[in-house]
């Protein structure tokens, strides 16, 4: 239920975005998901269709990108990159996490006119 | 041509939180994010607390729900400082929405605010409402393989309370398969079997709390 929100931001981000560049048209907006964000995808492009519309970010396509959960080991210094249903480390079995990325949701760039 | 942005979408939502840890921080109040189902027993369990912190602490309630106050009623009947917030068919409390409400309670008063979020164990966790700590409940009759279908709520929660414990020999309930896969996703967590009808689990779950508390009040 919240996607409308999150669309929303994501609409606001574009806008003031290309009237910063005075770009006359959106036509992709790069987001970056980490593995842990509980967002919907498909969800996020139909409503981003509908309250763009007579935007200059019109229908822009809304491209993700994965992150996958990576973790730095505080026992052993390894970076692994590990399945979020086990949290911990692969190569010594450690807990003592520091999570490096996975919790990421941004816009990372626009495509402009 | 391409434009480099890197703004966080739910920026709006972060600031805000921080905004209120800080506002919270200066006025030595520790704010408590209570999460769980409908019916989990998030209001008794929350009753619970505030009675049992009592003597040191003074604690205060906002009640979230989508409609109604019932919940805020009972807690007003038993003088506890109670503000009901409701989302008008919203999911989850957002951090606005707690600063909003914030000016409502007199915080000089105050040393612990618990936040009963709407019952739901899905947006809920997405959302940072600046608090110090969360608790997740899950109860007995919910069924054991919630942690598995709503892995987030629990990779995020501090304290996870198996609610309803009295009711383990009357449900296919496996607690050690529970306590196991949110150990697993959430290495940190902290696992108490309570019942709050009968009372029993509740010692050792509200030591750890007092410690918590503390440790944030500090």
């Amino acid at each position: 239920m919240h996607e409308m929100a999150i669309t929303q931001s994501i609409l606001d981000i574009a806008l003031s975005e290309a009237e910063k560049h005075r770009a006359s048209r959106v036509e992709k907006i790069r987001i970056c998901v980490g593995e842990y964000s509980g967002v919907v995808p498909q969800l996020i492009q139909e409503y981003y269709n509908i309250i763009s519309e007579g935007t200059v970010a019109e229908r822009a396509e809304l491209v993700l990108r994965r992150i996958p959960v990576t973790v730095l080991c505080r026992d052993c210094g390894r970076e692994s990159r590990i399945d979020k249903r086990k949290v911990r480390c692969p190569a010594c079995g450690s807990v003592q996490l520091q999570l490096l990325t996975g919790r990421e949701f941004y816009v990372e760039s626009l495509e402009v006119e | 041509m391409e434009i480099k942005v890197v703004r966080q979408i739910l920026e709006w939502n972060e600031d805000c939180s921080q905004e209120i840890k800080e506002t919270l921080r200066d006025k030595k109040v520790c704010l408590i994010n209570v999460m769980g189902s409908p019916g989990a027993g998030k209001t008794s369990l929350i009753l619970e607390m505030v009675k049992r912190l009592a003597p040191d602490w003074r604690a205060g309630v906002l009640e979230g729900d989508i409609a109604g106050q019932i919940d805020a009623e009972k807690m007003k009947r038993m003088g506890i400082p109670v503000v009901q917030l409701n989302t008008d068919g919203a999911c989850h409390i957002e951090a606005m929405s707690i600063r909003h409400i914030l000016p409502m309670f007199a915080l000089e008063e105050l040393d612990v605010l618990f936040v009963e979020n709407i019952g739901n164990l899905v947006c809920p966790a997405e959302f940072h409402i600046g608090e110090n700590f969360r608790i997740a409940l899950l109860s007995i009759p919910e069924g054991d393989d919630k942690v598995e279908k709503y892995p987030l709520m629990f990779a995020t929660t501090d304290g996870l309370i198996l609610h309803k414990y009295d009711m383990l020999e009357y449900f296919d309930f496996d607690d050690k398969r529970v306590a196991r896969s949110a150990e697993d996703i959430n290495p940190g967590i902290r696992v108490f079997r309570v019942s709050s009808r009968t009372g029993d689990g509740m010692e050792a779950f509200i030591g750890w709390l007092r410690q918590r508390i503390s440790e944030e009040l500090k």
